[in-house]
């Protein structure tokens, strides 16, 4: 069967997952980007590649960062950009997702950027659509978050240049994370040789081995001699979910603080894909100190989601 | 018919001693990727320029992008410079439509407000599409409608035309 994404002439139409995409399109993602970066740095931070087309912003989950870097991405390439959070409009009038699809097909949308609490929503969009419509998943469930899991190769990239011979330590609550996911993929695809996710056993998905890393249940032993760490956002539902017993617990065995990073490389750097949580899932002192590189983060973000969108109305 | 090549080392020669009594403190030059940068680089040096080479990428400018979507390999445009006030000179290998020269004055145009963009090219090929014109022309060849004339370099960085079929 045809990669979803795909069109007939095997160009990237959407862009849903970072599963089944070869290297040559990650790395040409990523060099897209690279041009972009210095746009964003001009005096006029704008270029006329999507004018006069129609970005609709579909999100049906909150969020505030991933939507703002869309918006903020779209209009930097001139596009028009409609946001609309349906969590709180027609889907709460009964209306069904592809209903609200079509009407906003019918106002002549040319790309819709989706965020959904159901795995596989920007599947069943993309597989609905007119064949001239692109579909971004800008996060679906636990499933896949791909933008974001190429912002965070841009940075892997950006600060380690080769990913050949990195070791890269995924932390916390990898179970219900499509960041985390998506990053595990990026990164294979790219040919991470030491991938490594690091939790407990509660939030480690069954058979995360078969995904092609290795598995720690301890932070300390997970760190050693790591070139990047990415710590993932622990969300407070799992506390409910008798997951886990506590915040506090889980800061002390899994919490990034100063003394276990010194247990990485010396020139680690450390990741968050945001909101963070300070004093549960890392301290202040790492998450301000100066091998974070969390706020370059949200900026390769924007340069990253134009290269995407730019690739997509190309094709 | 194919007609005569001429050597880019005499019209890169040929620019200079046009180009040399043009040259103010205010002068920059600007290349066009990729072949445009090469000639720039020459005319940089020989001219003896003092402000920085910019290198410019007009991917994110083409008035194509509809039909032929984004260009599979884009360079970085580096304008080390001011632009305000600055005298340009844009540099690129081949004139032909004129559709190239518009997207790099409306990505220049983005930096800033140049006094004043002229445009120095090896080749001018004729069959313009837009009112567009060289003020520093190497060589005018007649160049068959659709034959592809580029500029090569080889591993010594010697220059090279090319004209495909």
């Amino acid at each position: 069967m045809r990669n979803p994404q795909l069109n007939d002439k095997g160009e990237l139409q959407h862009l849903l997952s970072i599963e089944g995409l070869p290297r040559e399109m990650l790395t040409h993602i990523l060099d897209t980007a690279t041009s972009f970066v210095g746009v964003t740095a001009r005096e006029v931070k704008k270029v006329p590649l999507l004018r006069g087309k129609s970005v609709f912003n579909l999100f049906f989950e909150p969020s505030t960062r991933t939507r703002t870097t869309f918006e903020i991405a779209a209009k930097r390439l001139s596009a028009d950009v409609i946001n609309l959070n349906i969590a709180v409009s027609s889907h709460t009038k009964g209306e069904t997702l592809l209903d609200t699809v079509d009407n906003l097909s019918a106002m002549h949308a040319d790309m819709f950027v989706v965020r959904h609490a159901q795995s596989g929503a920007p599947h069943l969009i993309a597989s609905h659509v007119a064949s001239h419509l692109h579909v971004v998943n800008a996060g679906d469930g636990r499933h896949a978050h791909p933008t974001q899991g190429l912002l965070d190769l841009y940075t892997i990239r950006h600060y380690k240049k080769d990913f050949t011979r990195l070791s890269v330590a995924i932390v916390g609550d990898v179970l219900h994370s499509r960041v985390a996911r998506s990053l595990i993929h990026a990164l294979t695809v790219m040919g991470t040789p030491d991938l490594r996710v690091i939790g407990p056993m509660t939030l480690i998905p069954a058979g995360a081995e078969k995904l092609g890393v290795r598995v720690y249940y301890d932070l300390q032993q997970g760190l050693r001699d790591v070139d990047v760490v990415v710590m993932l956002r622990l969300q407070s539902e799992r506390m409910r979910g008798a997951l886990l017993p506590s915040a506090q617990e889980f800061f002390k065995y899994y919490g990034l603080t100063p003394e276990k990073l010194a247990l990485a490389k010396p020139d680690a750097i450390v990741m968050h894909p945001g909101p963070m949580n300070r004093g549960v899932e890392i301290d202040s002192a790492v998450a301000d100190g100066a091998q974070a590189v969390i706020l370059p983060q949200v900026t390769f973000g924007i340069a990253v989601r134009m290269a995407v969108m730019s690739i997509l109305a190309g094709n | 018919m194919t007609p005569v090549l001429p050597d880019p080392d005499a019209l890169c020669a040929e620019l200079v001693r046009q180009l040399q009594p043009r040259v103010t403190a205010d002068t920059a030059l600007v290349g066009i990727h990729t072949g445009g940068v090469w000639l720039a680089e020459r005319l940089h040096a020989a001219l003896g320029i003092e402000l920085p080479l910019g290198l410019l990428d007009i991917s994110f400018y083409r008035d194509d992008f509809d039909k032929a979507g984004l260009h599979p390999q884009i360079k970085p445009t580096q304008i080390p410079f001011e632009v305000g006030g600055r005298h340009i000179v844009l540099v690129d290998d081949v004139l032909y439509t004129g559709r190239t020269v518009r997207g790099a004055m409306n990505e220049l145009f983005d930096y800033g407000r140049p006094a004043s963009i002229s445009l120095a090219v090896l080749i001018d090929r004729g069959g313009r599409e837009l009112p567009v014109a060289a003020q520093f022309v190497g060589a005018r060849l007649d160049v068959p409608p659709g034959r592809m004339l580029v500029l090569e370099r080889d591993e010594n960085g010697k220059l090279r035309l090319k004209l495909d079929a």
